[in-house]
Protein backbone atom coordinates (compact mmCIF):
# COMPACT_ATOMS: atom_id res chain seq x y z
CA UNK A 1 0.00 0.00 0.00
CA UNK A 2 2.92 2.43 1.14
CA UNK A 3 5.01 1.53 -2.30
CA UNK A 4 2.08 1.95 -4.50
CA UNK A 5 1.37 5.58 -2.78
CA UNK A 6 5.07 6.16 -3.16
CA UNK A 7 5.64 5.22 -6.84
CA UNK A 8 2.32 7.07 -7.43
CA UNK A 9 4.15 9.98 -6.25
CA UNK A 10 7.16 9.69 -7.67
CA UNK A 11 5.96 9.08 -11.71
CA UNK A 12 3.18 11.77 -11.67
CA UNK A 13 5.72 13.88 -9.85
CA UNK A 14 7.97 12.99 -12.24
CA UNK A 15 5.52 14.01 -15.08
CA UNK A 16 4.50 17.07 -13.38
CA UNK A 17 8.66 17.88 -13.41
CA UNK A 18 9.06 17.04 -17.26
CA UNK A 19 5.86 19.53 -18.23
CA UNK A 20 7.65 22.38 -15.86
CA UNK A 21 10.63 21.54 -17.73
CA UNK A 22 8.83 22.37 -21.03
CA UNK A 23 7.49 25.40 -19.78
CA UNK A 24 10.62 27.10 -18.43
CA UNK A 25 13.50 25.61 -20.29
CA UNK A 26 12.29 25.09 -23.64
CA UNK A 27 9.87 27.90 -23.40
CA UNK A 28 6.94 26.01 -24.61
CA UNK A 29 3.59 28.34 -23.96
CA UNK A 30 1.06 26.40 -21.65
CA UNK A 31 -1.09 25.31 -24.57
CA UNK A 32 1.99 23.93 -26.25
CA UNK A 33 2.91 21.91 -23.02
CA UNK A 34 -0.50 20.18 -22.17
CA UNK A 35 -0.77 19.48 -26.32
CA UNK A 36 2.75 17.78 -26.00
CA UNK A 37 2.13 15.67 -23.05
CA UNK A 38 -1.05 14.49 -24.00
CA UNK A 39 0.46 13.66 -27.24
CA UNK A 40 3.11 12.08 -25.64
CA UNK A 41 0.61 9.73 -23.73
CA UNK A 42 -0.91 9.16 -26.73
CA UNK A 43 2.12 7.97 -28.25
CA UNK A 44 2.94 5.47 -25.17
CA UNK A 45 -0.48 3.64 -25.17
CA UNK A 46 0.33 3.54 -28.84
CA UNK A 47 3.00 1.62 -28.33
CA UNK A 48 1.59 -0.61 -25.62
CA UNK A 49 3.39 1.02 -22.50
CA UNK A 50 0.99 3.42 -20.79
CA UNK A 51 -1.23 0.94 -19.23
CA UNK A 52 1.99 -0.67 -17.42
CA UNK A 53 2.57 2.58 -16.30
CA UNK A 54 -1.17 2.75 -14.52
CA UNK A 55 -0.47 -0.73 -13.27
CA UNK A 56 2.70 0.14 -11.63
CA UNK A 57 1.92 4.04 -10.37
CA UNK A 58 -1.88 3.86 -10.02
CA UNK A 59 -3.06 7.84 -9.91
CA UNK A 60 0.69 8.70 -10.39
CA UNK A 61 -0.04 8.00 -14.48
CA UNK A 62 -3.59 8.40 -14.37
CA UNK A 63 -4.40 12.20 -13.09
CA UNK A 64 -1.68 14.01 -14.89
CA UNK A 65 -2.68 15.17 -18.52
CA UNK A 66 -0.72 12.23 -20.21
CA UNK A 67 -3.61 9.80 -19.70
CA UNK A 68 -6.23 12.13 -21.47
CA UNK A 69 -3.81 11.33 -24.76
CA UNK A 70 -3.43 7.67 -22.91
CA UNK A 71 -7.63 7.22 -22.79
CA UNK A 72 -7.85 8.84 -26.64
CA UNK A 73 -5.78 6.49 -27.88
CA UNK A 74 -7.34 3.40 -25.81
CA UNK A 75 -10.76 3.97 -26.92
CA UNK A 76 -9.88 4.20 -30.32
CA UNK A 77 -8.17 1.16 -30.51
CA UNK A 78 -10.41 -0.92 -28.75
CA UNK A 79 -13.74 0.08 -30.83
CA UNK A 80 -11.23 -0.55 -33.68
CA UNK A 81 -10.94 -3.85 -32.85
CA UNK A 82 -14.88 -4.39 -32.34
CA UNK A 83 -16.02 -2.19 -35.50
CA UNK A 84 -13.05 -1.53 -37.93
CA UNK A 85 -12.63 1.90 -39.06
CA UNK A 86 -15.74 3.34 -37.74
CA UNK A 87 -14.61 2.66 -34.51
CA UNK A 88 -11.48 4.43 -34.35
CA UNK A 89 -13.36 7.55 -34.97
CA UNK A 90 -16.43 6.69 -32.41
CA UNK A 91 -14.18 5.14 -29.45
CA UNK A 92 -11.69 8.05 -29.51
CA UNK A 93 -14.05 9.82 -27.35
CA UNK A 94 -15.94 6.80 -26.07
CA UNK A 95 -13.68 6.68 -23.07
CA UNK A 96 -12.93 10.45 -23.01
CA UNK A 97 -16.51 11.63 -22.66
CA UNK A 98 -17.04 11.55 -19.63
CA UNK A 99 -13.91 14.48 -18.70
CA UNK A 100 -15.06 16.38 -21.88
CA UNK A 101 -18.83 16.37 -20.77
CA UNK A 102 -17.66 17.02 -17.22
CA UNK A 103 -15.64 20.26 -18.53
CA UNK A 104 -17.87 21.77 -20.65
CA UNK A 105 -20.91 21.32 -18.04
CA UNK A 106 -18.81 22.54 -14.88
CA UNK A 107 -17.48 25.46 -17.30
CA UNK A 108 -20.96 26.22 -18.25
CA UNK A 109 -21.75 26.29 -14.59
CA UNK A 110 -18.96 28.58 -13.96
CA UNK A 111 -19.93 30.82 -16.46
CA UNK A 112 -23.40 31.32 -14.96
CA UNK A 113 -22.27 31.83 -11.26
CA UNK A 114 -19.00 34.20 -12.37
CA UNK A 115 -18.12 36.97 -15.44
CA UNK A 116 -16.87 34.83 -17.75
CA UNK A 117 -15.21 37.67 -19.69
CA UNK A 118 -12.70 38.55 -17.31
CA UNK B 1 15.35 74.43 -29.49
CA UNK B 2 17.06 71.52 -30.81
CA UNK B 3 20.44 70.39 -28.85
CA UNK B 4 22.50 67.83 -29.84
CA UNK B 5 21.52 65.12 -31.76
CA UNK B 6 17.67 64.70 -30.45
CA UNK B 7 17.21 66.67 -27.20
CA UNK B 8 15.48 69.84 -26.86
CA UNK B 9 16.38 73.04 -24.68
CA UNK B 10 12.76 74.47 -23.26
CA UNK B 11 14.23 78.52 -22.71
CA UNK B 12 10.55 79.03 -21.11
CA UNK B 13 10.64 76.09 -19.08
CA UNK B 14 7.03 75.07 -19.02
CA UNK B 15 5.78 74.36 -15.38
CA UNK B 16 3.68 71.89 -14.26
CA UNK B 17 0.88 73.12 -13.01
CA UNK B 18 -1.04 70.05 -11.51
CA UNK B 19 -1.22 66.52 -11.34
CA UNK B 20 -4.43 63.72 -11.70
CA UNK B 21 -3.07 60.42 -10.03
CA UNK B 22 -5.55 57.48 -10.01
CA UNK B 23 -4.99 54.00 -9.25
CA UNK B 24 -6.78 50.50 -8.16
CA UNK B 25 -6.77 48.15 -5.05
CA UNK B 26 -3.20 46.54 -5.39
CA UNK B 27 -1.70 50.18 -5.58
CA UNK B 28 -3.96 50.75 -2.54
CA UNK B 29 -1.89 48.06 -0.63
CA UNK B 30 1.75 49.39 -1.91
CA UNK B 31 4.29 51.10 -0.81
CA UNK B 32 2.34 54.52 -1.88
CA UNK B 33 -0.98 54.81 -1.27
CA UNK B 34 -0.65 58.54 -0.83
CA UNK B 35 0.56 59.05 -4.48
CA UNK B 36 -2.95 58.71 -5.11
CA UNK B 37 -5.83 60.97 -5.76
CA UNK B 38 -8.49 58.27 -5.94
CA UNK B 39 -8.59 54.47 -5.56
CA UNK B 40 -10.12 51.92 -6.00
CA UNK B 41 -11.22 49.29 -4.18
CA UNK B 42 -11.52 46.87 -6.66
CA UNK B 43 -10.33 46.33 -10.74
CA UNK B 44 -14.18 46.34 -12.12
CA UNK B 45 -14.52 49.96 -10.63
CA UNK B 46 -17.96 49.16 -11.17
CA UNK B 47 -18.04 49.55 -15.12
CA UNK B 48 -18.92 46.17 -17.36
CA UNK B 49 -15.84 45.90 -18.22
CA UNK B 50 -11.87 45.85 -17.39
CA UNK B 51 -11.26 48.34 -20.15
CA UNK B 52 -14.30 50.82 -19.85
CA UNK B 53 -12.39 50.78 -15.82
CA UNK B 54 -9.29 52.05 -17.94
CA UNK B 55 -10.77 54.13 -19.29
CA UNK B 56 -12.50 55.48 -16.11
CA UNK B 57 -9.16 55.87 -14.70
CA UNK B 58 -8.41 58.18 -17.14
CA UNK B 59 -11.16 60.49 -17.10
CA UNK B 60 -10.72 60.61 -13.05
CA UNK B 61 -7.13 61.38 -13.18
CA UNK B 62 -7.60 64.49 -15.86
CA UNK B 63 -10.58 65.75 -13.98
CA UNK B 64 -8.88 65.75 -10.85
CA UNK B 65 -5.94 67.58 -12.36
CA UNK B 66 -8.08 69.78 -13.81
CA UNK B 67 -10.26 70.74 -10.36
CA UNK B 68 -6.56 71.23 -8.46
CA UNK B 69 -5.46 73.62 -11.20
CA UNK B 70 -8.76 75.20 -11.45
CA UNK B 71 -9.20 75.01 -14.91
CA UNK B 72 -12.09 73.29 -17.14
CA UNK B 73 -12.18 71.18 -20.11
CA UNK B 74 -12.36 74.31 -22.34
CA UNK B 75 -9.24 75.83 -20.89
CA UNK B 76 -7.15 73.07 -22.40
CA UNK B 77 -5.96 73.20 -26.23
CA UNK B 78 -4.71 69.60 -26.25
CA UNK B 79 -4.77 66.52 -24.45
CA UNK B 80 -1.66 63.98 -25.44
CA UNK B 81 -1.69 61.05 -23.88
CA UNK B 82 -1.69 57.28 -24.74
CA UNK B 83 -2.30 53.50 -23.09
CA UNK B 84 -0.95 49.51 -23.88
CA UNK B 85 -4.51 48.71 -24.92
CA UNK B 86 -5.05 47.88 -28.81
CA UNK B 87 -5.52 51.31 -31.03
CA UNK B 88 -5.35 53.06 -27.21
CA UNK B 89 -8.91 52.99 -26.94
CA UNK B 90 -9.33 53.43 -23.73
CA UNK B 91 -7.03 56.76 -24.28
CA UNK B 92 -9.25 57.61 -27.01
CA UNK B 93 -13.02 57.14 -25.27
CA UNK B 94 -11.69 59.21 -22.46
CA UNK B 95 -10.63 61.82 -24.72
CA UNK B 96 -14.15 61.29 -26.63
CA UNK B 97 -15.67 61.87 -23.00
CA UNK B 98 -13.27 65.12 -22.04
CA UNK B 99 -13.84 66.93 -25.56
CA UNK B 100 -10.60 68.11 -25.06
CA UNK B 101 -8.15 68.05 -28.91
CA UNK B 102 -6.50 64.76 -28.90
CA UNK B 103 -3.46 63.81 -29.90
CA UNK B 104 -2.85 59.85 -29.09
CA UNK B 105 0.40 58.51 -28.56
CA UNK B 106 1.94 55.23 -28.10
CA UNK B 107 5.52 54.76 -26.81
CA UNK B 108 4.21 51.47 -24.57
CA UNK B 109 5.75 52.15 -21.00
CA UNK B 110 7.62 54.73 -22.29
CA UNK B 111 4.19 57.10 -23.41
CA UNK B 112 4.73 58.99 -19.85
CA UNK B 113 7.88 61.17 -21.00
CA UNK B 114 6.90 60.97 -24.87
CA UNK B 115 3.82 63.16 -23.53
CA UNK B 116 5.58 65.17 -21.37
CA UNK B 117 8.55 65.83 -24.08
CA UNK B 118 5.95 66.96 -26.80
CA UNK B 119 3.55 69.03 -24.21
CA UNK B 120 6.71 71.19 -23.31
CA UNK B 121 7.90 71.55 -26.70
CA UNK B 122 4.22 73.15 -28.04
CA UNK B 123 4.19 75.35 -24.84
CA UNK B 124 7.71 76.45 -25.31
CA UNK B 125 6.54 77.29 -28.67
CA UNK B 126 3.68 78.93 -28.16
CA UNK B 127 1.71 76.20 -29.46
CA UNK B 128 -1.18 76.43 -26.62
CA UNK B 129 -1.81 77.84 -23.26
CA UNK B 130 -2.44 74.35 -21.08
CA UNK B 131 -1.75 70.89 -22.52
CA UNK B 132 -2.85 67.43 -20.26
CA UNK B 133 -0.58 64.71 -20.63
CA UNK B 134 0.01 61.61 -19.20
CA UNK B 135 -0.10 57.59 -19.46
CA UNK B 136 -2.70 55.04 -17.86
CA UNK B 137 -2.67 51.03 -17.58
CA UNK B 138 -4.95 48.39 -16.18
CA UNK B 139 -3.61 45.52 -15.01
CA UNK B 140 -6.19 43.00 -16.13
CA UNK B 141 -6.97 44.77 -19.65
CA UNK B 142 -2.86 44.45 -20.30
CA UNK B 143 -2.73 40.76 -18.87
CA UNK B 144 -5.34 39.73 -21.17
CA UNK B 145 -3.85 41.27 -23.99
CA UNK B 146 -0.29 40.68 -24.13
CA UNK B 147 -0.14 37.57 -21.46
CA UNK B 148 -3.19 35.26 -20.73
CA UNK B 149 -6.94 36.34 -18.94
CA UNK B 150 -5.87 36.12 -15.54
CA UNK B 151 -8.64 33.44 -14.89
CA UNK B 152 -6.44 31.14 -17.20
CA UNK B 153 -3.97 30.92 -14.42
CA UNK B 154 -0.63 31.00 -16.52
CA UNK B 155 2.56 30.32 -14.79
CA UNK B 156 4.53 33.32 -14.60
CA UNK B 157 8.51 33.15 -14.25
CA UNK B 158 10.23 35.40 -11.36
CA UNK B 159 11.52 37.94 -14.01
CA UNK B 160 8.04 38.89 -14.96
CA UNK B 161 6.51 42.28 -13.79
CA UNK B 162 2.75 43.13 -12.69
CA UNK B 163 1.07 45.60 -15.03
CA UNK B 164 -0.03 48.88 -12.69
CA UNK B 165 -3.45 49.46 -12.65
CA UNK B 166 -3.64 53.58 -12.70
CA UNK B 167 -3.60 56.96 -15.21
CA UNK B 168 -0.86 59.57 -13.96
CA UNK B 169 -1.71 63.09 -15.66
CA UNK B 170 -0.32 66.31 -15.52
CA UNK B 171 -1.03 70.07 -16.80
CA UNK B 172 1.31 71.81 -18.38
CA UNK B 173 1.47 75.53 -19.13
CA UNK B 174 3.93 78.53 -19.28
CA UNK B 175 5.88 79.53 -16.22
CA UNK B 176 7.25 83.01 -15.07
CA UNK B 177 10.62 83.00 -13.55
CA UNK B 178 9.62 84.14 -10.21
CA UNK B 179 7.44 81.08 -9.67
CA UNK B 180 8.82 79.11 -7.68
CA UNK B 181 6.13 76.26 -6.69
CA UNK B 182 5.83 74.53 -9.41
CA UNK B 183 8.01 71.79 -10.92
CA UNK B 184 9.06 73.25 -14.44
CA UNK B 185 10.52 71.22 -17.52
CA UNK B 186 14.12 71.72 -18.81
CA UNK B 187 15.22 69.68 -21.41
CA UNK B 188 13.63 65.96 -23.26
CA UNK B 189 15.87 63.90 -25.08
CA UNK B 190 13.86 61.87 -27.30
CA UNK B 191 15.29 58.08 -27.30
CA UNK B 192 16.04 56.22 -30.55
CA UNK B 193 14.91 52.06 -30.78
CA UNK B 194 16.84 49.82 -29.33
CA UNK B 195 16.33 46.33 -29.52
CA UNK B 196 19.66 43.53 -28.22
CA UNK B 197 17.67 40.55 -29.28
CA UNK B 198 15.46 39.74 -26.07
CA UNK B 199 13.21 37.73 -27.10
CA UNK B 200 10.76 36.40 -23.93
CA UNK B 201 8.17 39.26 -23.03
CA UNK B 202 8.18 37.75 -18.88
CA UNK B 203 11.50 39.78 -19.01
CA UNK B 204 10.87 43.39 -20.18
CA UNK B 205 12.98 45.29 -17.60
CA UNK B 206 16.40 43.24 -19.59
CA UNK B 207 14.92 44.17 -22.63
CA UNK B 208 14.30 47.30 -21.92
CA UNK B 209 17.35 48.49 -19.46
CA UNK B 210 20.02 48.90 -22.87
CA UNK B 211 17.47 51.37 -24.22
CA UNK B 212 17.50 53.66 -20.67
CA UNK B 213 20.98 53.67 -20.84
CA UNK B 214 21.00 54.98 -24.80
CA UNK B 215 18.93 57.55 -23.73
CA UNK B 216 20.48 58.44 -20.30
CA UNK B 217 24.26 58.62 -22.59
CA UNK B 218 23.08 60.38 -25.44
CA UNK B 219 21.02 63.12 -23.04
CA UNK B 220 24.00 63.84 -21.13
CA UNK B 221 25.80 63.87 -24.42
CA UNK B 222 23.28 66.50 -26.22
CA UNK B 223 22.94 68.89 -23.37
CA UNK B 224 27.02 68.39 -22.01
CA UNK B 225 25.08 67.92 -18.33
CA UNK B 226 26.94 65.43 -15.87
CA UNK B 227 25.19 62.54 -14.35
CA UNK B 228 26.27 64.17 -11.20
CA UNK B 229 24.07 67.56 -11.97
CA UNK B 230 21.38 65.56 -11.03
CA UNK B 231 19.84 64.76 -7.38
CA UNK B 232 17.81 61.60 -9.26
CA UNK B 233 17.92 59.41 -12.30
CA UNK B 234 14.77 57.79 -12.55
CA UNK B 235 13.63 55.04 -14.90
CA UNK B 236 9.80 54.24 -15.61
CA UNK B 237 9.90 50.36 -15.50
CA UNK B 238 12.61 48.31 -15.31
CA UNK B 239 12.22 46.05 -12.44
CA UNK B 240 14.73 43.81 -10.04
CA UNK B 241 16.16 42.48 -13.29
CA UNK B 242 16.55 45.45 -15.63
CA UNK B 243 17.50 47.96 -12.87
CA UNK B 244 20.90 45.58 -12.62
CA UNK B 245 21.33 45.46 -15.77
CA UNK B 246 21.16 49.22 -16.35
CA UNK B 247 23.18 49.93 -14.08
CA UNK B 248 25.83 47.66 -14.72
CA UNK B 249 26.02 48.98 -18.17
CA UNK B 250 25.98 52.96 -16.43
CA UNK B 251 29.28 51.65 -14.34
CA UNK B 252 30.60 49.62 -17.67
CA UNK B 253 30.60 52.78 -19.53
CA UNK B 254 31.96 54.72 -16.67
CA UNK B 255 28.83 56.64 -15.46
CA UNK B 256 29.50 55.62 -11.43
CA UNK B 257 26.27 56.62 -10.72
CA UNK B 258 25.58 55.82 -6.44
CA UNK B 259 22.44 53.04 -5.93
CA UNK B 260 21.04 55.78 -4.35
CA UNK B 261 20.57 58.70 -7.36
CA UNK B 262 19.29 56.15 -9.50
CA UNK B 263 15.88 54.74 -9.21
CA UNK B 264 13.48 52.58 -10.46
CA UNK B 265 9.39 53.69 -10.64
CA UNK B 266 8.45 50.11 -11.22
CA UNK B 267 10.20 49.55 -8.08
CA UNK B 268 9.37 51.92 -5.77
CA UNK B 269 5.20 51.07 -6.23
CA UNK B 270 4.95 47.50 -4.40
CA UNK B 271 6.18 46.01 -1.35
CA UNK B 272 8.16 43.27 -1.40
CA UNK B 273 5.63 41.25 0.21
CA UNK B 274 3.19 41.80 -2.69
CA UNK B 275 3.42 39.16 -5.56
CA UNK B 276 5.02 41.30 -8.08
CA UNK B 277 7.64 39.43 -9.21
CA UNK B 278 10.18 41.27 -10.60
CA UNK B 279 8.63 44.99 -10.25
CA UNK B 280 5.83 47.29 -11.25
CA UNK B 281 5.67 47.85 -15.54
CA UNK B 282 2.56 49.42 -17.07
CA UNK B 283 2.41 52.92 -18.73
CA UNK B 284 1.03 54.09 -15.11
CA UNK B 285 4.11 52.52 -13.88
CA UNK B 286 6.00 55.91 -14.44
CA UNK B 287 3.01 58.03 -14.97
CA UNK B 288 1.79 57.61 -11.51
CA UNK B 289 5.25 57.47 -9.40
CA UNK B 290 6.60 60.33 -11.50
CA UNK B 291 3.25 62.79 -10.91
CA UNK B 292 1.82 61.26 -7.92
CA UNK B 293 4.98 60.88 -5.84
CA UNK B 294 8.31 62.41 -6.85
CA UNK B 295 6.67 65.52 -7.72
CA UNK B 296 5.63 65.64 -4.41
CA UNK B 297 9.24 65.28 -3.31
CA UNK B 298 10.41 68.28 -5.40
CA UNK B 299 7.39 70.22 -3.62
CA UNK B 300 9.12 69.14 -0.49
CA UNK B 301 12.58 70.02 -1.34
CA UNK B 302 13.58 66.59 -1.58
CA UNK B 303 14.86 66.97 -5.25
CA UNK B 304 16.05 69.99 -7.12
CA UNK B 305 16.68 68.24 -10.32
CA UNK B 306 15.62 65.03 -11.46
CA UNK B 307 15.97 63.06 -14.87
CA UNK B 308 12.25 60.95 -15.87
CA UNK B 309 13.55 58.08 -18.28
CA UNK B 310 10.40 56.43 -19.04
CA UNK B 311 10.71 52.88 -21.06
CA UNK B 312 8.78 50.91 -23.31
CA UNK B 313 8.70 47.68 -25.10
CA UNK B 314 7.33 47.81 -28.15
CA UNK B 315 5.75 44.21 -28.63
CA UNK B 316 2.95 42.98 -29.43
CA UNK B 317 1.03 40.28 -28.81
CA UNK B 318 1.43 39.12 -32.58
CA UNK B 319 5.48 39.73 -32.55
CA UNK B 320 5.87 37.29 -29.96
CA UNK B 321 3.81 35.05 -31.24
CA UNK B 322 5.92 34.82 -34.07
CA UNK B 323 9.19 34.86 -32.31
CA UNK B 324 10.59 38.50 -33.04
CA UNK B 325 12.55 40.01 -30.55
CA UNK B 326 11.60 42.97 -28.31
CA UNK B 327 12.33 46.25 -30.01
CA UNK B 328 12.75 48.52 -27.10
CA UNK B 329 12.90 52.98 -26.40
CA UNK B 330 13.54 55.61 -23.98
CA UNK B 331 12.30 59.00 -23.34
CA UNK B 332 14.64 61.28 -20.92
CA UNK B 333 12.60 64.39 -19.53
CA UNK B 334 14.26 66.92 -17.20
CA UNK B 335 12.51 68.57 -14.03
CA UNK B 336 13.63 71.01 -12.07
CA UNK B 337 12.74 73.12 -9.11
CA UNK B 338 14.20 76.40 -9.32
CA UNK B 339 15.34 77.92 -6.20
Amino acid sequence: MLAMFFWAFVVGGAICVIGQLLFDVAKLSPGHTLSALVVTGAILDGLGLYEPLMDFAGAGATVPITSFGNSLVHGALQEAERHGIIGVITGMFEVTSSGISAAIIFGFIGALLFKPKG
Amino acid sequence: MLIGKQSWIFQSKPAIIATGVSGGPFEREGLLPEAFDILHDDLWMEEPSYEQAHRLLIEEAVEVALKKANLTNDDIQFIIAGDLINQITPTSFAARTLGIPYFGIFGACSTSMEGLALSAFIVNNKGANYIVTGAASHNAAAERQFRYPTEYGGQKPPTAQWTVTGAGFAIVSHSTPNQTEFPKITCATIGKVVDLGISDPFNMGGAMAPAAVDTIKTHLKDTGRKITDYDLIVTGDLGKIGYSVALDLLHGDGLNIPEEKFKDCGLLLYRDDQPVQAGASGAASSATVIYGHLLKQMKAGVYKKILCVATGALLSPLTVQQKETIPCIAHAVSIEMDS
